[in-house]
């Protein structure tokens, strides 16, 4: 049902769009034909009506004015919302990957633009999609790029990305040359040159592509960042290698001399570390604005993309590859900026970027699905295309396996043989080879046509079908696929540990290897650059076990506070089992639960959770870290005792329970001043509660004590709970707290239960005699003694009446025995 | 490989002893460098002969993966169990075949800079032993501590190429 409104949706969108679309064109006819007709009219001065009005117009329709506008807009809402109507069903997306999908409906698209209009009007534009649409893909990728990963594989990430792609651009320039010569390709105008200048712009691997389509194949990391990390390098190579032979093409083939080939091989260095240069040179301009953009954390997430984005046309106004500039500019700022900036910022950079990457890669593969719904461009030449398809194909594969294989002499952990496959077959072509087509030029470049058809054909290929045959492949070779993301403390902390004892291996044995370079890096990162580029309150911050402790403890505060929403009042209490997940392998009930079922005292729990919920506002207030800190100890601590059900609790929590513990006594004790009780009692409530905090104390039979006592109003059963149930004190005053409005006397009593020394596995109601002196108990039951007049002893037997009877009744009946006396289990006396 | 035990003995006794290795000035500026050099020095003994260094270095050796023969793996030094035998026993260091926390606590400290309070480095160590203690005797045992590092590579993480 949901899927066919939103298909309605889609349709009304489309056919208004359409209908949009036309009218626009028609505008455009007319207005083009006017001024060829030179009609001095007032539609010319922006549309502003048609012709001179005769009446003051109410509303006008002002197409004109916005019609760019409304169509990009428009255009962009409806790429979005075949994304929309393609992710409704994830079955189609397992099978068939996004970006095939998408090209197929820009199919549909351009199928209905072209039977309303005749003609294509859309098409992917060069200039839209190199500046409008490409840069903040890459700036994404640069900015998400996992930094170590790529730096150690960085040798056969340059190796693959200059040598195969300048392999993969002259073998399939000079077999499509061979080919024509030996007349496969009939009657085609296209010289060694005109191929070459084909194979360059045919040869680059596709970012954009490679990563939609591995995306939701997740094949092991090295894997991964060795294709794709090619496929953002590839640009240096891929830029000049165009630039030259569209030079050489223009040049003719009779100048073309040693100079020229000189000149080109030098432009590749130049165009490849000019570009990184000037990501570089932005990534630090980058880190140091957001070093001072303290005061101005609203716009600051806006700066990194303003700045990506000024790298990117920076590199292009200097002929440098755009590409490699973005790229080094995020994989260079991503550190600091995630260091300075506030955390809320980070979220949202992270975010922003997202959006606007998937954004801009849903517009592209739609667009070049519409893009092919075009008669004109539209030769049909068998030979030349099916060749170029297989030669694309094969000549991949000779390239990675050739390269890799030797590569995989010098490395480490070589790359296996199945994984080479996965690489050369993940080799996908995509929107920058058809945006470098269309670019060519076609008066000299005659068969243009044919090349964008061929081009176009290619990427379809590779996009449609490896896309959708890469994940059956993956699973059938086995290839190894990513792990999941958990990394553990002690992981992080081995890891590291790896690191430090491969440095002194090294230094042992004398040889300088990889290790020696990455520590190297460092240590002159640390000296130079950090204290350069990051704010000194970040630099302190700066560890990696830290911070995954860090982020650790975030993550469970997260879900500690989910859960307690989530969870109803009653459940903790019937669910002897394990409530919260810390840790997936660890099963410790939370205070949650508890506090939970405690929900008829929303003050409370509410108060609590917007503790919570505060200390999550601030992740990085170290007050949060200690707290957490505190209760993640306490939890496991507890947890070692092999008890599922804790009363435990934060350490703020427990503040405030006894702030409101102090409360309602002192607000009980009010009443009980009369008899002479005044003050005293409070006081020793404040020590008792100082005395709390001071002392932790297992608190095994207190809590069956509290049991005793509060049966009827807790909902706690704790029959075996007692044992090894590790809480604190507070967990008393907890409670006493959390009972409907009565718990006050137990308060009263539970000065009297707490136990000095609990250490001693004395069942309390045996442990006769042995009232704690420093307890309130003795004050208040001797208070509650004093009274021997009639009325006291009434009002007395007032207060407990409303809590409980056994109590009560137990007091009133017994003239409120000394304290000391400790009745069997249900009378709350019960001391140890 | 000689000539290297050889350029590191400096006063030619045939043997390593402690002031050699903290010679090498990088040792020192190792945060575990001095855990490291006691995995050399194998219970007790003062020095370090020959084999024994040769030994020790053989657990570095990349992870021949080409034999994959489970049997043969268990044996050879530089396979994935042996490594992770010598990673455990630096952080153990007193050899009693468990990581107990203030073993784990020891090694934070040296890792972990003086940014970290003591209170934080309790709870990282807590937390650390939390998540891998499996029979929660509170102390991490080889076995568990293989188990929580199943998912690293190890291969790549403890090998020198130009051991091979």
């Amino acid at each position: 049902m949901a899927t066919l409104w939103r298909f309605t949706l889609f349709l009304c969108m489309l056919l208004m769009a359409c209908g949009g679309l036309s009218l626009a064109s028609k505008e455009a006819k007319t207005r083009s034909s006017q001024t060829e007709t030179g009609t001095h009219n007032t539609t010319e001065e922006g549309g502003h009506g048609a012709g001179p009005i005769t009446t003051l117009p109410i509303v006008t329709w002002k197409w004109d004015h916005i019609s760019v506008q409304y169509l990009v807009a428009l255009w962009v809402l409806v790429c979005w919302l075949c994304k929309l109507l393609i992710e409704a069903n994830h079955n189609v997306t397992n099978y068939i990957p996004e970006s095939a999908l998408l090209i197929c409906s820009g199919f549909i698209l351009g199928g209905m633009i072209w039977g309303a209009d005749k003609v294509q009007t859309f098409s992917l534009n060069p200039t839209v999609f190199f500046y409008f649409l490409l840069p903040q893909i890459i700036l994404d990728s640069g900015y998400h790029m996992p930094n170590k990963l790529f730096f150690t594989n960085l040798g056969a990430i340059l190796i693959h990305a200059v040598i195969g792609t300048c392999w993969n651009a002259a073998s399939l320039g000079l077999s499509l040359w061979g080919c024509h010569m030996g007349g496969a390709m009939g009657d085609l105008d296209i010289g060694l040159l005109q191929y070459l200048l084909f194979g360059s712009l045919m040869a680059a691997v596709d970012p954009v592509a490679v990563l939609a389509v591995f995306d939701q194949v997740h094949v092991n990391e090295v894997l991964f960042i060795i294709v794709f990390g090619e496929s953002l390098l590839n640009d240096g190579v891929t830029v000049v290698l165009f630039n030259v032979f569209d030079a050489f093409v223009s040049l003719g083939g009779g100048r073309i001399n040693a100079a020229e080939i000189i000149k080109g091989i030098v432009s590749f260095f130049v165009v490849a570390f000019g570009g990184s240069l000037v990501g570089i040179a932005f990534g630090i301009l980058i880190s140091l604005l957001t070093r001072c953009t303290k005061n101005i954390q609203i716009i600051e997430p806006g700066f990194i993309f303003v700045m990506g984005y000024l790298s990117y046309l920076t590199a292009e106004m200097l002929s440098l590859s755009a590409i490699l500039s973005t790229t080094f500019c995020g994989v260079l700022c991503q550190k600091y900026v995630r260091a300075n900036m506030d955390e809320s910022s980070v979220q949202t950079v992270k975010y922003a970027m997202k959006v606007f990457a998937n954004g801009s890669e849903t517009i592209i593969f739609v667009f070049l699905g519409i893009s092919a719904i075009d008669k004109v461009i539209w030769v049909w030449n068998t030979g030349f295309i099916l060749l170029t398809v297989f030669f694309v194909f094969v000549y991949r594969f000779i390239g990675v396996f050739f390269l890799q294989w030797i590569l995989n002499r010098y490395r480490l952990v070589p790359v296996e043989l199945m994984d080479m496959v996965i690489m050369s077959y993940g080799g996908l072509r995509g929107a920058v080879a058809y945006g470098l087509a269309v670019l060519l030029d076609e008066k000299k470049i005659k068969e243009k046509n044919l090349m964008i058809c061929t081009t176009l054909i290619v990427v379809y290929f590779t996009v449609i079908l490896q896309g959708i045959t890469m994940k059956p492949l993956v699973m059938w070779l086995k290839v190894k696929r990513a792990a999941v993301a958990e990394v553990s403390l002690l992981e992080k902390i081995t890891n590291k540990m790896f690191n430090h004892t491969l440095v002194a291996i090294e230094d042992i044995s004398g040889q300088i290897g990889d290790n020696y370079f990455r520590s190297k890096w460092r240590h002159f990162e640390e000296k130079w650059m950090t204290p350069f580029l990051m704010k000194p309150s970040a630099r302190k911050k700066q560890d990696d076990v830290f911070d995954v402790f860090h982020q650790l403890n975030l993550k469970d505060a997260m879900e500690y506070v989910t859960e307690g929403e989530r969870r109803g009042s009653l459940e903790f209490v019937r669910n002897d089992s394990a409530i919260l997940d810390f840790k997936k392998k660890l099963e410790i009930t939370d205070m949650i639960g508890f506090l939970c079922s405690r929900d008829h005292i929303p003050s409370v729990s509410l108060e609590m959770h917007e503790q919570t919920m505060k200390a999550m506002r601030e992740p990085e207030a170290v007050d949060v870290h200690h707290l957490l800190d505190q209760h993640l100890y306490k939890s496991r601590k507890q947890y070692r005792h092999g008890f599922s059900r804790s009363d435990f609790k934060i350490n703020r929590d427990e503040k405030e329970v006894q702030e409101i513990f102090q409360r309602t006594m002192r607000n009980r004790l009010e009443s009980f001043k009369s008899a002479k009780m005044g003050v005293s009692p409070p006081k020793t409530l404040v020590k008792y509660s100082k005395k709390e905090q001071q002392e932790k104390v297992k608190t095994k039979r207190g809590n069956k004590e509290l049991d005793s006592i509060h049966s009827t109003d807790f909902e706690f059963s704790e029959g075996d709970s007692a044992s090894g149930y590790d809480s604190s004190y507070p967990s008393f005053s907890m409670r006493a707290t959390y009972r409907p409005g009565g718990g006050i006397e137990n308060p009263a009593f539970m000065p009297d239960l707490y136990p000095t020394d609990l250490l001693q596995e004395i069942p309390p109601w045996l442990a006769e005699g042995e009232p704690d002196s420093s307890m309130v108990a003795p004050s208040l039951r001797a208070q509650a003694n004093l009274p021997n007049s009639p009325m006291e002893m009434h009002r007395l037997g007032l207060l407990p009446a409303s809590t409980r009877s056994t109590d009560t009744k137990q007091m009133n009946n017994d003239q409120l025995p000394p304290p000391p006396t400790p009745p069997p289990p249900p009378p709350p006396s019960g001391h140890m | 490989m000689f000539i290297l035990f050889e350029s590191l003995d400096r006063d030619n006794r045939g043997c390593l002893s402690p002031d050699d290795f903290e010679a090498l000035g990088g040792l020192a500026m190792n945060p575990i460098g001095g855990r490291i050099m006691e995995a050399f020095f194998s219970s007790g003994q003062d020095t370090v002969d020959f084999s024994s260094f040769v030994r020790i270095l053989a657990h570095f050796r990349p992870t021949d993966r080409n034999r994959n023969k489970e049997g043969a793996q268990q044996e050879l030094p530089s396979s994935r169990t042996r490594k992770l035998k010598f990673a455990f026993q630096l952080y153990d260091m007193d050899r009693d075949g468990k990581i107990s926390r203030e073993e784990l606590l020891q090694v934070l400290r040296a890792m972990l800079g003086l940014q970290v309070t003591e209170e934080q480095l309790q709870s990282i160590a807590e937390r650390a032993i939390q998540e891998a203690d499996l029979d929660k005797d509170d102390a991490i045992s080889f076995d568990e501590f293989k188990k929580s590092l199943e998912k690293t590579d190890i291969d790549t993480k403890m090998s020198v190429s130009f051991l091979k």
